[in-house]
């Protein structure tokens, strides 16, 4: 079963901003789906219009078979958000902001409180409970919201950059908690910026840009499917002359110590390890220019704008 | 989320949260919320009750402390029941948690009748503060005990759905303020809280018949003493209809997501 279904997804803003041009995106029951695209591309537009946060210009909204212009109240009662924005009250407490919303959605006032405490627990806040929300530090307040997007225990979790501004540790333990989740049976939506998360934790992955999807496919496949990838090596000793001829598509040197390599699928490290040997050159250290996803996506949006500048 | 409980019983849940909340934040602001109506209700006692009262005398054979009385309660409804939802819902709205309700499963017609029930709440919490200070300076008996409640009910209603209206289209701090104070206070002020209509010109009573408030008020008095400026069967008629009219607009507008959804 399909957890959401878009079809012909518009939204034309009252200022003539077309922010979605007929998006259409399934996403599977139990997936781990990653939503990507820059800033302004329409992701947040998406999701407003499927929890109903924005009007739609046309097209439908299918939430576990659901159709949202049929039956709204019972299609919401399947999504649990995380917004981008801070959308508390910072003058009420974690408590009553996690009860309150778990009321919201029709849950017995008992069943409300043990959800509550359950799921502040779990996100760690069960210590910070009874403090003004508005006290809370920039992470809290993110597991703060993931918290009241559980108390109703959602079928599909849509999280719209849930780890922005959160310190690695914490955003660590956070993908860990996500994990169990998904692992739970809830279907999960994410957003990010972090493109290391979407990659370690998603199995689907789509990229929206200018109000339309540029990909939608597997996360292995889309990574499978690039063709190179860049290191940067760091030398031991400044070279002074041009870089050698070494076994790959290209290579540059960024600054004397540094050079960078870009390898295609084909070509192996082993054979530039070793021509860099023969021409007595050593590395002291490696790692990748970009993380593989952050390349593909820079090279999609890329081509959009080449794309866009020639149209 | 299968909680084996039909929609109603869940929407009906909703409904409560709706007025628990309502009702916590009116009393964590209390200061805000409950002490200033009554405050400023003994300062009218005590001034125009008191002092000037005694130079006034009595109005249709009432004297005027007690002529006063019902408006005054009725003043500090309107304000409050008003003021609740607009500086409510504005603030979710600000805030954005608003958001919180917009996502839930809970039809527009539920979040609406909450932040009404907010209103009603908050009207009943300061008419009733503002009796008791009332009891301090005079007595009231009441003749229609019906009648009193129903007329609070009406328009504390009334007012709270204006509140509504007026956060639903007020897109800063000033735009709440502006009709309470250029149209709220005015009309209550004319609406017959410190004077009999008779006392007016003849085209001052016309004028007044215009003002809804003077219906309020009047029915409200009604209650207590039998004595209106206006028929009471014709203003509980008016007070129905404003509820009506008001309700639907202020759902139509929570439907279509006016100033609140994009």
């Amino acid at each position: 079963m399909l957890a959401l279904s878009l079809r012909g997804l518009t939204k034309t803003y009252q200022n003539g901003t077309q922010a979605l041009k007929g998006i259409d995106l399934d996403v599977a029951e139990g997936d781990f789906f990653a939503l990507l695209g820059p800033n302004g591309a329409g992701k947040t537009t998406s999701i407003g219009i499927v929890t109903s946060l924005v009007n739609k210009t046309a097209g439908s909204v299918k939430v576990f078979g659901i159709d949202a212009d049929h039956d709204l109240e019972a299609a919401k009662s399947c999504i649990g958000l995380v917004p981008q924005e801070f959308n508390f009250n910072m003058f009420e407490s974690p408590e009553s902001i996690v009860a309150n919303q778990a009321g919201f959605y029709g849950i017995p006032r008992a069943l409300a409180r043990e959800r509550t405490e359950k799921y502040l627990r779990k996100l760690q806040l069960w210590d910070k409970r009874k403090v003004m929300a508005r006290s809370l530090s920039g992470g809290m307040k993110r597991r703060l919201m993931i918290a009241r997007a559980l108390v109703h225990e959602p079928r599909l979790l849509i999280l719209d950059e849930p780890t922005a501004g959160v310190d690695i540790e914490i955003r660590r333990s956070m993908w860990e908690f996500l994990r169990e989740i998904n692992e739970a049976g809830t279907t999960i939506i994410l957003t990010t910026h972090y493109l290391e998360e979407a990659e370690s934790l998603c199995r689907h992955i789509a990229i929206i840009d200018k109000g339309r999807i540029a990909m939608h496919d597997r996360m292995q496949d889309v990574l499978r499917r690039l063709h190179s990838e860049t290191f940067v090596l760091n030398l031991r000793t400044p070279l002074s002359g041009a870089v050698p001829v070494l076994p790959v598509a290209s290579a540059e040197l960024a600054d004397p110590s540094t050079l960078e390599v870009e390898l295609t699928q084909h070509q192996d490290l082993n054979a530039v390890f070793a021509a860099l040997t023969a021409a007595d050159i050593h590395v002291v250290s490696m790692r990748n220019k970009v993380n593989r996803l952050e390349e593909l996506f820079m090279r999609l949006v890329g081509q959009e704008e080449t794309t866009g500048s020639a149209a | 989320m299968n909680l084996g409980k039909s929609r109603a019983s869940r929407t009906f849940i909703g409904f409560l949260t709706i007025l628990r909340r309502e009702y916590g934040r009116i009393i964590r602001i209390w200061g805000q919320t409950l002490v200033p109506p009554a405050m400023t209700s003994t300062l009218y006692f005590i001034i125009f009750g008191g002092l000037i009262g005694q130079r006034v005398g009595a109005f249709d054979g009432i004297p005027y402390m007690e002529f006063i009385a019902p408006g005054l309660i009725m003043q500090a409804v309107i304000t409050t029941s008003y003021g609740n939802v607009v500086s409510s819902f504005f603030g979710a709205k600000f805030g954005k948690h608003i958001e919180e309700l917009l996502v839930s499963p809970l039809p527009p017609s539920v979040i609406l009748l909450g932040y009404v029930g907010g209103g009603l709440i908050r009207g009943f919490l300061v008419g009733g503060l503002v009796t008791i200070v009332t009891l301090l300076f005079t007595h009231l008996h009441v003749d229609h005990p019906f009648l009193v409640l129903a007329s609070v009910v009406l328009t504390s209603i009334t007012f709270a759905l204006g509140g509504f209206i007026n956060a639903v289209f007020a897109k800063t701090f000033d735009q709440i303020n502006w009709f309470p104070t250029f149209v709220l206070t005015p009309l209550t002020y004319f609406g017959g809280v410190f004077y009999s209509i008779s006392v007016l010109p003849d085209w001052a009573q016309h004028l007044s018949h215009a003002n809804p408030v003077l219906y309020m008020v009047n029915t409200f008095r009604y209650g207590f003493y039998s004595h209106s400026d206006v028929p009471v069967g014709t203003a509980f008629a008016l007070m129905l209809a404003t509820v009506a009219g008001l309700y639907v607009l202020a759902y139509v507008l929570l439907k279509r997501g006016t100033g609140i959804r994009d």
